[in-house]
């Protein structure tokens, strides 16, 4: 059975008419995979309140550097590629899931690992470039915002490379047991939230300085 | 070695935090010797620190509730008796750095440690037993989320005696609360362990909305859910939308404060009013939060004790989730004199008041409950009874001040202490002992003493009325909040009149105390081998008090709202289908992680707050290694057997009969 499959399998009673709120318990997986989408909902309404703060706070440069004298929006554009890039090998990944081929899965995950790497050595080269300037969180309220906001993503990004590694140790040991590939699922899930997060990034913070 | 903690830190020159804590250390030093001395430390750990079931986890959230209850009476009665003393000149016996602590901690305490853990306690207890299912949809999770509450309200405590805690309110707005003008660790403790008690608040609103959206008894569709889930539902959702901007508010002031941004500070373009605004765009949801769980109580209570089904249940869902969606729009309302203009406070005024609209909706259904059913006065009914009465003038004075020009006046003046206490003592603490006295038989098998809990509510009722109506007349004279001392002698008999409230409340207080004692010493004859002491209407008096691990041997098949009521009605016993063909039945497996992560998290929160960052960076690595290391359980749940489930079953009966 397929992942997909998987997830639309109708469960016993759905057969006849019963309306699908009077079925009785959901299965684990669409338990599971709607909590994780709760809590990426969560997620986002976090990154929203920093959008927010980031917002209040752009024109806060109190003398010092502003946006576009401190991005590199080449740079910038490279380091999106990246993530998107990783996105579409995690969905590969996904695949290879479905598929339970360890090989590709382990292939796939490595394709999307190094791109992630990628993308938080550019962020963090950025980082590195604007602090040695004088351009860092403390100078200005803009920056402050500028770095809380897009270091979270970084942040997060970190996390997930971590959580891949005990993800692909899982697979590993354990195997593609239901347990695992629930999990897969849900880290997929959340590689996929933080390129929305990051498209809001990309558009508000690099392509909306002025 | 050990950052900026030295021995300065206990506060040796103070005596009362000094006895207080030396006096809780010898009671907790007392209990951890008893618990070994007696043996019970294995059943503890096994039946309850590690247990996952939400049963268990709901009344450990009531315990820290009680607790912490206590100690945020104390702050309470501390601040009453300094102002009836300290007027005209008199200084009072609190200096202002230690009643500013006060006041901070009160309120802290009061929302974050007992209104929050009172409510998540009941929900966790009685929500998947209305349901009609086996446990919420992670346990492990939910035992995690309690944990964390634990410990932020352990780290909180821990300021007492090491160090200081906050003395800038209890929501701590810059720029006081920046380093600049907070510089001692009083701030630090309060954000540390709000963010650990916030993430174990977020988990319960991820793990309660999906444990109600996916997991319910067949049959039980959105139309025939008890009205408390439905609540419980609502507030969940809160949760999830408003606790992440808390975390977020928090992280940018920690920011500010350890690492010298500028998000709310004076210089560099901070913006000290952005913080205002965040923090009561959580703050705001947050009182929905508290309240709409209660209305659901005060629903079951009245329709149960009324002997009808709940008036108006399709209007009570529909009010219930127009205040979910409203509670959003309304945040501006606490800061009316920032300044924003008077067409933005125009907005805010209006929304404020039609959010009242669905309030008195319910307030109808409540009434229109009562009216021509056969109403029984027992303590619980009594609690939602004073509620009615009280919470109508706590939302009338809200509706007032959602009049800006009013509001101009009124803003931190008594008159708004009075208001908030009013909605909150009113709406959610009596809600909160509606629920305790309600669901008390079921979670331990034996009633609570009648006489004792009446005595408790009256108490409270009066001394409710007696504490708070003079500081609605204090804030009219020109009273402001958060005074330490003041000049006007004609303030003095009111203020005394308000501590005299404090202490018929402290009274009450201690007739809950007495109340639970003398029902455990007299059990044995308040057994409810029933299972349904009320008559009640929902599914959870259809199983046996205390329930079985697994609630339900079978689970229910619901064809209607109130469906236990119609089971009755039907002739039916809950489980009186297949009799002797049991099956068996898998649950979660009891589980450490909650605790272990709890503690690393503590370890954590102190040693950001005194600056030891070798030892956060350890607690760090335990919180991601106690995670990885519990990856690899493979056996989640263990298996009731079912010979195990037919004598429990076949033992109910006889008991029952």
């Amino acid at each position: 059975m397929s992942l997909v499959d998987a997830l639309t399998e109708p469960t016993e009673r759905s057969r006849d008419d019963t309306p699908i709120s009077e079925r009785g318990p959901a299965p684990v997986h669409i338990v599971v995979a709607f909590g994780f989408w709760l809590f990426l909902l969560s997620d986002i309404v976090l990154f929203s309140a920093l959008f927010a703060a980031y917002a209040v706070l752009s024109g806060q440069t109190a003398g010092g550097p502003i946006g576009p004298q401190l991005f590199d929006r080449t740079n910038v554009l490279i380091e999106t590629g990246c993530l998107l890039l990783s996105s579409f090998t995690c969905g590969l990944c996904t695949l290879s899931i479905e598929a339970r081929n360890r090989l590709a899965t382990y292939i796939s995950a490595a394709v999307t690992f190094a791109l992630g790497v990628a993308f938080l050595a550019f962020e963090l080269t950025e980082f590195g470039r604007m602090v040695a300037q004088g351009a860092g969180p403390t100078r200005s309220a803009f920056l402050s915002a500028f770095f809380t906001l897009v270091g979270t993503h970084g942040l997060h990004v970190a996390f997930g490379l971590g959580w891949l590694i005990v993800m692909m140790a899982q697979v590993a040991t354990l195997g593609f047991r239901p347990m695992v590939v629930r999990r897969l699922l849900c880290f997929c899930l959340f590689w996929h939230a933080l390129d929305i997060v990051w498209i809001g990034v990309f558009t508000i913070v690099y392509l909306g300085a002025h | 070695m050990f950052g900026i903690l030295t021995w300065d830190a206990i506060p040796f020159d103070q005596p009362i935090p000094l006895v207080a804590a030396a006096l809780v250390m010898v009671v907790m030093a007392g209990i951890a010797v008893t618990v070994i001395l007696r043996g019970w430390w294995p059943y503890l750990w096994r039946e309850w620190i590690t247990s996952v079931d939400h049963k268990r986890i709901g009344v450990m959230y009531g315990v820290l509730a009680f607790v912490m209850l206590i100690r945020g009476f104390i702050d309470a009665l501390m601040m009453r008796s300094q102002l009836a003393l300290a007027a005209d000149g008199a200084p009072g016996y609190l200096p202002p750095e230690h009643y500013n602590q006060i006041f901070s901690a009160h309120g802290t305490i009061m929302i974050f440690f007992v209104a929050m853990p009172f409510m998540i306690g009941l929900m966790n207890f009685a929500v998947p037993l209305q349901l009609g299912i086996r446990d919420v949809a992670f346990p492990t999770l939910n035992s995690v989320s309690f944990w964390l509450s634990a410990a932020g309200a352990l780290l909180l405590n821990v300021s007492l005696v090491v160090g200081e805690f906050a003395k800038t309110g209890w929501l701590a707005y810059p720029p006081l609360s920046e380093l600049s003008f907070s510089p001692g660790v009083g701030v630090d403790y309060y954000l540390w362990s709000l963010q650990i008690a916030g993430v174990g608040s977020l988990l319960t609103g991820i793990n309660f909305t999906t444990t109600i959206l996916k997991l319910r008894a067949p049959g039980m569709g959105y139309a025939r859910m008890p009205i408390f889930c439905w609540t419980a539902l609502a507030s969940n959702l809160l949760i999830v939308a408003a606790f992440p901007i808390l975390t977020a508010t928090y992280a940018m002031l920690l920011l500010d404060r350890y690492l010298g941004f500028h998000f709310f500070t004076n210089e560099a373009g901070g913006n000290a009013m952005m913080y205002v605004n965040l923090i009561w765009a959580w703050g705001h949801p947050e009182v929905y939060i508290l309240i709409l769980p209660a209305f659901g109580i005060f629903s079951e209570v009245i329709a149960t004790f009324s002997g009808k089904p709940l008036f108006g249940y399709r209007s009570m869902i529909a009010a219930t989730l127009s205040i979910c969606m409203l509670s959003f729009v309304v945040w501006l309302h606490h800061f009316f004199t920032m300044g924003a203009g008077a067409d933005v406070n125009a907005f805010f005024g209006i929304m404020t008041m039609i959010i009242a609209v669905p309030t008195g909706v319910k307030v109808f259904n409540w009434i229109f409950t009562l009216f021509g059913g056969r109403v029984r006065f027992t303590s619980p009914m009594l609690w939602a009874l004073g509620f009615i009465c009280t919470f109508v003038i706590g939302g009338m004075t809200g509706v007032l001040m959602a009049i800006p020009p009013a509001d101009f006046v009124l803003h931190n003046s008594l008159f708004l202490v009075a208001h908030f206490h009013n909605v909150i003592i009113g709406g959610v603490l009596f809600g909160a002992f509606a629920g305790y006295t309600y669901w008390f038989p079921k979670a331990f098998g034996f009633t609570l003493d009648e006489r004792l809990g009446k005595a408790s509510f009256w108490c409270w009722l009066v001394g409710f009325y007696l504490a708070f109506m003079p500081l609605y007349l204090l804030g009219l004279m020109g009273a402001t909040r958060r005074l330490q001392h003041y000049d006007v002698p004609g303030w003095q008999p009111l203020m005394i009149a308000a501590f005299a409230g404090a202490l018929v409340i402290l009274a009450g207080i201690g007739f809950t105390g007495a109340q639970l004692v003398v029902s455990i010493r007299t059990r044995e004859r308040r057994r409810d081998r029933t299972g349904d002491p009320w008559h009640g209407r929902t599914l959870e008096w259809s199983t046996a008090s205390p329930p079985p691990a697994w609630n339900y041997a079978v689970l229910p098949n619901v064809t209607q709202a109130d469906a236990y009521w119609g089971m009755k009605r039907a002739g039916l016993t809950a489980n009186n289908a297949a009799q002797d063909d049991w099956q068996a039945i898998a649950l979660p497996r009891r589980t450490s992680v909650g605790v272990v992560l709890a503690f690393f998290a503590t370890v954590m929160g102190f040693a950001l707050v005194w600056h030891i960052w070798w030892l956060a960076v350890a607690g760090v690595i335990g919180l991601a290694a106690t995670g990885v290391a519990h990856a690899w359980r493979t056996e989640h749940e263990e298996e009731i057997a079912a010979d195990v489930i037919a004598e429990s079953e076949r033992a109910r009966r006889r008991a029952a009969t």
